[in-house]
């Protein structure tokens, strides 16, 4: 890139008119990505305190099967007669948990709120491609959880056949009693939320596409951008296969079709369908449900890596690496679906060929794993608490990503299939390292989010309790899994041999809670810290990227003169010869003589020419 | 004010925990006594809150008087967080070789059959890998997260990248996952794709789910296990047997699974209503069991229940089939006993089995109402009636 570059000079009145903004225009049906942006994240801790609660209840349950707690009583009604949650809603209890948790908010609070938040200001744009659409995301969005929640209001509960709702459980509501209403509710909840998906991955991609400021190469892009543009390609591609599966199944249940349903009787009562395949439904299920956990996981991932490269204030370890390992999961993601199924009296050639793909994509995940233990080596960290989130969420990925090598093994999953050992599994990959990767944004960018910064110590607090708890929790449950302890198990009473695991239920269930009270310290210090946490900085991390160039005070259009050209990568941190230990992306190569590369040119002769020429004079002097 | 409300949920659940021993014993429940202990709990937490608040003001006073007076930051929490995480890291360490020493002792026993060998020992390999690359991350992670801590007179060290290395970490891991992917996938064609031998044909053995039950059909002498119509199905012809095919004629009844040893068993497994799974977790064997579709798992059982109980040094010990499948409200209890027993006791069970085909289901299916049959009458509508019985019982705990 030639140093002398003229800047863009395109003036967007866009960018500073002034809009007439109504409370209605700017805090509900906004269209400012911003704002967008905060209501998906406001929605997504809310929705996923709600998921929290439920995951206690039922850990009460598997605690203490045997006593009864009149306060449930009290708040659940004839769900918890007597004080002891019932088996019905014991089931709908972890299906609702385990939707609300993957679907809004790993999905949309996470997805939906740092692409919201971080595209256009990374990328150096006003605004997203389509900002009505994205408002149109939003609130489907929020009517998705608004039905999803009402669900638990009608008489026969809320859906309960497992997050996964395989019919014919979920389709015959003779089957179970959250087969009825409740899973009507779910489908359509689901249909929306898909929807709102579907609108924002099309922004996300096409502003990232099309809207990249000046000199921001695809290559100059940050890793979170790269993690956002993936996981949305990753989402237009697969959600809709879950729509087309969900539509069959609303055939199925509502309008007497076959698609999943053939030689079915429940005691004597034989059912009319005829030629369908339960089987059908769980391909078409997990071949969005597996490409789903790396769009939870992706943006964990790329938030990850900014923060830990800004924290140790050193490049991140191999970026192409970084981005090249990212496309392989995308890729991979879409043809690993069928390890969800080896036992599932699929053809057993395909769980070959499914164990093979599915072990290559532990390839890219470890590279990525390497490279961030390489960017910590020789840093100079700072334990800000969003480097605290990301180091954990680091821990998390390697500590469930290894037991994937486990269930990926057709073999080896014979017997761990439908276990607790999956629940370890997946709690601690994509549970866990993912909304510590979440947890890790909102503490990193929450100064670009609200002008303030949240209170340092009580973020320790919760980072330290969060973290150490969600081992606890999930550590042992691997255990209870190699003992072949089925998961989704109202109580460990019915059996002998799950005897031994009621003290390791009182521990996880005691953890859980006392992870759950730490979340106070974060929701005391989020809403406080919007209101009265200290004034924020431009800056306030010393970060590259371009969303630190924009005042602090939230502006529609983002900058008010014009978008920033950008002549270097993202992650020109601590460079030899530099005056301080970060280089903006928006600063020019002829600001920093200093500390040019030969490599920093790419082949741009000039450029060289000129900084050879320069070198002549300088160098020695600097030595 | 969601904080706050959060607040008092968590807590009200918290607790809750304490009344048990009130409760359990009077039935009509003291909700004012309840409502005393929630209570109580809240303020608990409550102070706790106000502990930790006086605490953050006390370094804030702290932090401010240093920096009026001009000194440097009194507490360097960079080293405190990096401290923390060695902290983390060896009583991380101590706690995953506890975890495996003791809950690792309390984990299935060896495999009872002959592909669980197999399973077992690569079971192992990939334990002893990732065990490995599970210690040796963690230990580099928080060992840099400490050694690498912050300060203010050192800059960090500028290394974008190293493709050596890179690639170093991509293929060592291939190369790995190559050797785990080999192994699994000549164990897993060894489990499923099995050549026939003629002279050590497996035993058929009929397993249909239904919730919450497994219903156990034997061949008779013929060795063969007859078809199955779902349209058949009903009061007295649960499973829907065909016994307009003859190989139906002998099937037996069985009320819990009983396997000769080291002799090949081949499990035909399919559902009435919903998907449920199979599985017997001693002997490495699981397949979901789905209406409208047959499936097969065929295994060899090595050691008998009671050379088991002599093993596990646990007299009580039985192996288990169990639903491994989210079924519905009774999914937690679909339990059937699995028994390995030698060759002759085998047999012995096998002759004490009655048939499916009763005079009722003869006069159904137009049978003829064999006179030897005659005495086998009232023991098979003992074992109907034992099976309504199961049944009410079912329905009850569906009640319950």
């Amino acid at each position: 890139m030639s140093t002398i570059s003229l800047h863009d000079t395109h003036h967007d009145d866009h960018g500073h008119g002034h809009h007439h903004e109504t409370f209605l225009t700017k805090y509900v049906f906004s269209q400012d990505h911003k704002m967008i942006a905060k209501q998906f994240l406001i929605t997504g801790i809310i929705m996923a305190v709600i998921a929290m609660l439920l995951s206690i209840l039922f850990r009460i349950q598997l605690a203490w099967p045997d006593k009864s707690f009149p306060l449930l009583e009290t708040f659940l009604g004839k769900w918890a007669e007597g004080g002891r949650i019932k088996p019905d809603f014991f089931l709908a209890l972890v299906t609702i948990h385990g939707t609300i948790m993957v679907f809004f908010v790993l999905t949309a609070g996470l997805s939906g709120t740092f692409s919201n938040l971080l595209i256009p200001l990374q990328v150096g744009a006003r605004d997203m491609a389509s900002p009505f659409m994205n408002m149109l995301s939003y609130w489907f969005f929020f009517v998705a959880c608004v039905i999803m929640m009402g669900s638990f209001f009608i008489q026969t509960g809320p859906a309960s056949a497992g997050w996964t709702v395989y019919p014919p459980l979920s389709a015959v509501p003779k089957a179970m009693p959250g087969s009825g209403l409740g899973m009507t509710l779910w489908l359509i909840s689901m249909i929306l939320f898909v929807a709102s998906s579907l609108m924002g991955g099309i922004n996300y991609v096409s502003t990232i596409l099309n809207m990249r400021t000046k000199g921001m190469s695809l290559w100059k892009m940050p890793l979170t951008i790269w993690a956002f543009f993936l996981t949305a390609i990753l989402g237009i591609l697969s959600f809709p296969v879950l729509v087309a599966g969900v539509v069959l199944l609303i055939f199925d249940r509502s309008f007497g079709t076959s698609f999943y349903l053939s030689d079915i009787v429940f005691g004597t009562e034989i059912l009319s369908n005829e030629g369908g395949s339960p089987i059908l439904w769980q391909h078409l299920f997990w071949f969005l449900g597996h490409p789903e956990v790396y769009i939870v996981i992706m943006p964990a991932m790329g938030l990850s890596s900014e923060i830990i490269a800004v924290n140790s204030r050193k490049p991140i370890f191999g970026y192409h690496a970084m981005v090249y390992s990212l496309i392989g999961i995308t890729v991979l993601s879409l043809i690993v679906w069928g390890h969800h199924m080896f036992v599932t009296g699929m053809n057993p050639f395909l769980g070959g060929v499914f164990m093979i793909t599915t072990l290559i994509i532990a390839v890219p995940s470890a590279v990525k794993t390497f490279n961030w233990l390489a960017t910590l080596w020789r840093g100079n960290i700072r334990f800000t608490p969003g480097m605290l989130f990301a180091i954990g969420m680091v821990s998390f990925f390697i500590s469930g990503g290894v037991t994937g090598i486990w269930l990926g093994n057709a073999s080896l999953d014979i017997n761990l299939h439908d276990t607790y050992f999956v629940v370890a599994h997946f709690h601690l990959v994509m549970g866990a390292a993912a909304i510590f990767g979440m947890l890790a944004g909102v503490y990193h960018w929450f100064p670009k989010m609200f002008g303030r910064m949240m209170d340092v110590k009580l973020a320790y607090l919760h980072f330290w309790v969060t973290f150490i708890c969600a081992y606890l929790v999930f550590f042992p449950l691997h255990f209870i899994g190699l003992d072949g302890v089925p998961r989704r198990y109202y109580a460990f009473t019915e059996f002998e041999f799950m005897d031994k695991w009621i003290t390791v239920n009182i521990l996880v269930t005691w953890s859980a809670i006392i992870a759950a009270l730490a979340q106070i310290a974060f929701l005391f210090n989020f809403f406080y810290s919007i209101f009265k946490g200290k004034k924020a900085t431009q800056n306030p991390w010393q970060a590259n990227t371009l969303e630190w160039t924009t005042p602090v005070e939230r502006l529609h259009g983002n900058w008010p003169g014009e978008i920033p050209t950008v002549y270097r990568w993202p992650y020109d941190y601590s460079k030899p010869g530099a005056e301080e230990d970060f280089i903006g992306q928006n600063v020019p190569f002829s600001q920093t003589m200093s500390s040019n590369l030969p490599h920093d040119f790419e082949g741009n002769e000039e450029g060289e020419r000129i900084q050879r020429e320069w070198e002549a004079v300088n160098k020695p002097v600097q030595e | 004010m969601a904080a706050l409300a959060a607040l008092f949920i968590m807590c009200s659940s918290v607790n809750a925990f304490a009344q048990d021993a009130a409760t359990a014993t009077t039935k009509a429940v003291d909700m004012a006594k309840v409502h005393k202990t929630t209570a109580f709990y809240v303020l608990l937490f409550l102070l706790l809150c106000l502990f930790i608040a006086i605490i953050g003001k006390a370094l804030k006073v702290y932090e401010l008087t240093r920096e009026t007076q001009d000194k440097p930051e009194g507490i360097n929490w960079n080293t405190i967080n990096a401290v923390i995480f060695v902290l983390f890291l060896i009583v991380g360490l101590y706690g995953v070789y506890w975890e495996y020493s003791v809950h690792g002792k309390m984990i299935l026993p060896e495999a009872a059959s002959e592909h669980g060998k197999k399973i077992d020992e690569m079971f192992n390999v990939t334990l002893w890998v990732t065990t490995l690359v599970f210690i040796l991350t963690h230990i580099v992670l928080f060992i840099f997260t400490y050694v690498y801590r912050y300060n203010k007179n050192r800059r960090a060290y500028y290394y974008p990248h190293n493709n050596t290395i890179e690639r170093i970490w991509t293929i060592v891991p291939a190369i790995v996952l190559t050797y785990l992917v080999l192994m699994g996938f000549f164990t897993w064609r060894s489990i499923f794709y099995k050549a026939e031998d003629p002279k050590n044909r497996a035993i058929s053995i009929e397993v249909t789910s239904s919730q919450f039950l497994w219903d156990i059909r034997y061949p008779g002498p013929d060795a063969v296990v007859g078809k199955r119509n779902y349209k058949l199905t009903t009061a007295i012809n649960g499973l829907g047997i065909d016994f307009n095919d003859k190989n139906s004629i002998d099937d037996l009844l069985a009320d819990e699974i009983v396997l000769p040893v080291n002799k090949p068993v081949r499990f035909i497994l399919s559902s009435k209503d919903v998907i449920h799974s199979f599985y017997m977790p001693h002997f490495r064997v699981q397949l979901n069991t789905v209406p409208g579709m047959t499936s097969y798992f065929e295994f060899t059982p090595t050691i008998t229940t009671e050379e088991m109980r002599t093993k596990t040094n646990d007299p009580k010990f039985n192996y288990i089939l169990l639903c491994s499948k989210i079924c519905g409200t009774n999914h937690f209890n679909m339990q059937k006993n699995v028994r390995v027993v030698s060759e002759g006791e085998y047999k012995e069970w096998l002759a004490a089995q009655h048939p499916y085909l009763t005079d009722d289901l003869r006069k159904a299916f137009n049978l003829p109402v064999s006179v030897e049959a005659a005495p086998a009458v009232k023991d098979t509508t003992a074992t109907t009636a034992a099976k309504v019985e199961l049944d009410v019982k079912n329905q009850l705990a569906l009640k319950k």
